[in-house]
């Protein structure tokens, strides 16, 4: 068991989601002014919107189900690390261009699936936001394909870059679509997704991209797990650094 | 009269007429060239403008106000497109134009080499620099060339929503405990001064003014819009409870403006230089932006050029 006391499964896993969105989102905003290319720094931050914009959706929906009265910003700013349920993978650092667009690859191939599942949740709210998400996640993952091909199949020195990323962010992947208690009970109350469809979809997706972009597929070797339980790489803890600073150094205030 | 005497005279004629100008017409070497170096210089605040307000995204103190501010700077870089976009029309590439921002041999607004210090400086720029950014740049909404006009339209549309954004981040503050309102008080006493210089040099010491009012480029002289700013301003500042760092500040009866002290030009000229807090910093970041993602564009440029010959291939063979 856990030092920490952990959260009943419906709120977990909606903190999980909203989570895994709040974290990316940012991930892409230090992004924002520092981009390749003027086009794909709007278009990083495009999906920083979408997942920050997300990320509020699922985190209000978690406040009002913990019935205590936390909003969108107490949750986000005002938990510490071993409360927080995202995948480490989406804590990793941005790296260069190739490890920012495997670890968003990676991620969009994970989260539309999930997503489409989300639609038939017999929770509407989680429906309800879902449906909305996913028009954003399918704009998403057909941008992370689209460069992880461009990058995977371009010059020398960008297929090197991309299989490196890929490489050193593929021990990340493996928890997304492992289940544990929380998943599976947020399947069997038909509020969440079954992760075995999720990984079905995940491996299709990521064969066929890898393929296109003519990258190697790394060995399942030893992944790396804990994200969902509140065990994370120190990145984490950086980022809410950073990301609670204000709210911590000057609380109860509104901004 | 030799026809280039002639050319020049028609077309000052369809200026002095309000005809806009278009990039495939005639128009004197120097009009072009004043208008490459005025727009890229526009395109290149814009872009180093991301930098300063950048620094406090993943620091915003809401998710509601990281939004905001993601958007806005989003918008910047959007601003920056266009801008390039026009300057291209006029037959410079936006490559040669980094390059030469990166060389430091471009200018751009000098008041994005200052620092942000607090998130009341994400407020003070809003209301300030971009009010200050509208206030130069509606006019140019019906600047004589074509290109550059339309683009400030779409320009302005979003400046004075980030405005209006800026100036209600300055409101909660203001309305908030003492503390935030010492932070919106000190944001403002930083960037009132670089926003006045925001306008230029004064009219007696500003080269290229005449010349860019006869073709229409501007509408309105540095002072002229420097005025227009304060005398929006200062309302403003009052509604908010906050005082500009001016003692000589006060309103004029007879000349229907508010009076304000002198500007310290040495400091302005400075800041240009490249003595500014940040000078270094901005063109750094802006550089290593432009060099990290080079292999980036290469692969894209490569992978296009792929596809390209795999889809004539298979057109043969088919
Ligand atoms: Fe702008
Ligand atoms: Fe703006």
């Amino acid at each position: 068991m856990d030092a920490h006391p952990g959260f009943p499964p419906a709120l977990d896993y909606l903190l999980r989601l909203g989570d895994n969105a709040l974290i990316l989102g940012q991930r892409l905003g230090e992004w924002c002014g520092h981009g390749p290319v003027l086009e794909q720094d709007i278009a990083l931050t495009n999906v920083a919107l979408d997942l920050i914009g997300q990320a509020r959706s699922w985190l209000t929906y978690a406040g009002e189900l913990e019935g205590q009265g936390r909003d969108e910003d107490q949750l986000a700013f005002q938990r510490d690390a071993w409360d927080f349920r995202n995948l480490l993978l989406v804590e990793q650092p941005n790296g260069d261009f190739a490890h920012t667009i495997a670890r968003q690859f990676f991620f969009d191939a994970f989260h539309h699936p999930l997503l489409e599942q989300l639609l038939h949740s017999t929770d509407r709210q989680v429906a309800a936001i879902a449906e909305k998400a996913i028009k954003e996640a399918t704009y998403h993952l057909r941008y992370s394909s689209e460069w992880m091909i461009r990058l995977g199949d371009g010059t020398e020195e960008s297929h090197r870059r991309m299989q490196t990323a890929v490489d050193d962010l593929w021990m990340y992947t493996g928890e997304c679509c492992t289940p544990d208690e929380v998943d599976e009970a947020a399947h069997q109350s038909g509020m969440g997704a079954s992760l075995t469809a999720v990984r079905k979809s995940w491996e299709e997706r990521v064969k066929d991209i890898l393929d296109q972009a003519t990258l190697h597929r790394p060995e399942d070797d030893w992944m790396q797990s804990g994200g969902k339980q509140g065990r994370h790489t120190e990145h984490l803890g950086y980022i809410l650094a950073d990301m609670q600073f204000l709210q911590r150094a000057y609380p109860g205030m509104e901004w | 009269m030799s026809s280039s005497v002639a050319l020049e005279q028609q077309f000052q004629e369809r200026i002095d007429a309000e005809a806009r100008i278009e990039p495939k017409d005639w128009m004197p070497d120097a009009y072009r060239k004043t208008l490459v170096r005025q727009i890229s210089q526009h395109a290149h605040s814009e872009i180093v403008g991301m930098l300063p307000e950048g620094n406090w995204i993943t620091r915003a103190p809401s998710l509601r106000r990281k939004l905001a501010l993601l958007a806005k700077v989003q918008d910047e870089a959007g601003h920056g497109l266009y801008l390039y976009a026009a300057a291209e029309t006029l037959g410079v590439e936006r490559d040669d134009l980094l390059e030469e921002l990166h060389e430091g041999k471009a200018k751009y607004s000098s008041i994005f080499n200052y620092p942000t210090l607090t998130w009341a400086d994400i407020g003070a720029i809003g209301w300030l620099v971009d009010g200050a950014a509208i206030m130069n740049q509606v006019p140019l909404c019906r600047c004589s060339y074509g290109p550059y006009a339309r683009a400030m339209v779409r320009i302005c549309k979003e400046e004075s929503f980030h405005q209006r954004q800026g100036y209600e981040i300055m409101l909660t503050l203001c309305r908030g405990t003492e503390v935030q309102k010492r932070m919106a008080q000190d944001a403002l006493n930083r960037w009132w001064w670089p926003s006045l210089m925001m306008f230029g040099p004064n009219d007696a010491d500003s080269k290229h003014t005449a010349q860019s009012m006869a073709w229409k480029i501007k509408r309105f002289t540095n002072d002229e819009l420097r005025q227009r700013f304060v005398d929006v301003t200062v309302p403003q500042a009052e509604f908010l409870g906050l005082t500009l760092p001016d003692p000589e500040l006060k309103w004029n009866e007879e000349r229907g403006h508010y009076d304000f002290g002198p500007i310290d030009w040495d400091e302005f000229w400075n800041v240009v230089k490249g003595n500014g807090p940040c000078n270094k910093e901005r063109i750094e970041a802006r550089r290593k932006a432009y060099e990290a993602g080079a292999w980036v564009r290469e692969a894209a440029l490569a992978h296009a050029e792929k596809r390209r010959r795999r889809k004539e291939q298979s057109a043969q063979v088919a």
